[in-house]
């Protein structure tokens, strides 16, 4: 549901606002080149895909209805323009069973685990350690480990962090945009944040 | 001791996601908060997760490229003389 901030930002729109465009422009519009990104084969062609994405935004203001939240409906577009601009290059979706091969690992290494054949089978081997100093994990330079962890992801993992854990999307929200069962996007966003953690430990140690 | 309901470590961080978002069983989340009780890697493992989740949500702060922003107050321009 669209929240009453929100068809305040809505009315603006339709008034033709600008500001209040370029405020949403500004909140959204780093996210959704992101996302962008990840379905087709260029910067140059998701810059396209905003752009087209934000004329559906605008010409659907009228039929707009509030039933999902504004943001919500946004991304939907987004991905919407970018699979269709994606399956005209002849790209593979981020979501296709082609696409749902990669990256299917465990959460930790295996060998971090101890044998079946040992006392205490699957129990650690080599613990993780704390990671000291919290003020470090948020320094640019562990920021760029996140981002480099991301960009290595597959890209339906990627899309589904960015949309939960950068964005800040909840799951339900996630699975409406991206047309994703619940069970489907936690798996997803478990694989995602589990390289992102590893990358960090190799980092942090 | 009820060790047929005994959940190794190795099980319990592919668990990590369903529980921090409220997926799992009452019984399950039940063996789960147990195992950490008694296992330092696994509450380690689990702190981690959340911070990971949390720093990851501080890579946000970017701004799109200008001739884009340009663009798009066209589209919009545009748009408003429809």
């Amino acid at each position: 549901m669209a929240t009453s901030t929100e068809h305040a930002v809505i009315e603006a729109l339709r008034a033709g606002d600008e500001d209040a465009f370029r405020a949403l422009v500004a909140e959204l519009g780093p996210s959704m080149l992101r996302l962008a990104r990840h379905y087709v084969s260029s910067a140059a062609v998701a810059e396209e895909v905003v752009q087209e994405a934000w004329l559906g935004v605008l010409r659907g203001l009228d039929r707009f209805e509030g039933r999902s939240s504004l943001r919500t409906w946004i991304f939907t577009i987004l991905t919407n323009t970018a699979k269709t601009r994606g399956v005209r290059e002849g790209r593979t979706l981020p979501f296709s069973s082609l696409a749902a091969q990669e990256g299917t690992g465990p959460a930790v290494e295996p060998d971090r685990f101890l044998p079946d054949d040992s006392r205490f089978p699957g129990h650690w081997a080599v613990r993780p350690e704390r990671w000291e100093g919290a003020e470090r994990l948020l320094a640019r330079e562990t920021l760029d480990v996140i981002e480099r962890a991301i960009a290595r992801l597959p890209a339906a993992q990627a899309i589904v962090l960015t949309m939960r854990d950068v964005e800040g999307f909840d799951s339900a929200e996630v699975c409406n945009a991206l047309d994703l069962t619940e069970t489907n996007q936690r798996v997803l966003l478990h694989r995602a944040r589990s390289a992102v953690r590893r990358a960090l430990e190799e980092y942090m140690r | 001791m009820r060790l047929d309901r005994e959940l190794p470590c190795v099980e319990v961080v592919e668990l990590v996601t369903a529980y921090l978002e409220q997926r799992l069983s009452p019984l399950d989340t039940e063996r789960f908060e147990e195992h950490l009780a008694f296992c330092d890697g696994c509450s380690t493992y689990l702190e981690q997760m959340r911070a990971t989740v949390a720093a990851t949500g501080a890579v946000a702060d970017e701004t799109l490229p200008p001739e884009l922003e340009d663009k798009l107050l066209e589209v919009f321009r545009d748009w408003k003389r429809r």
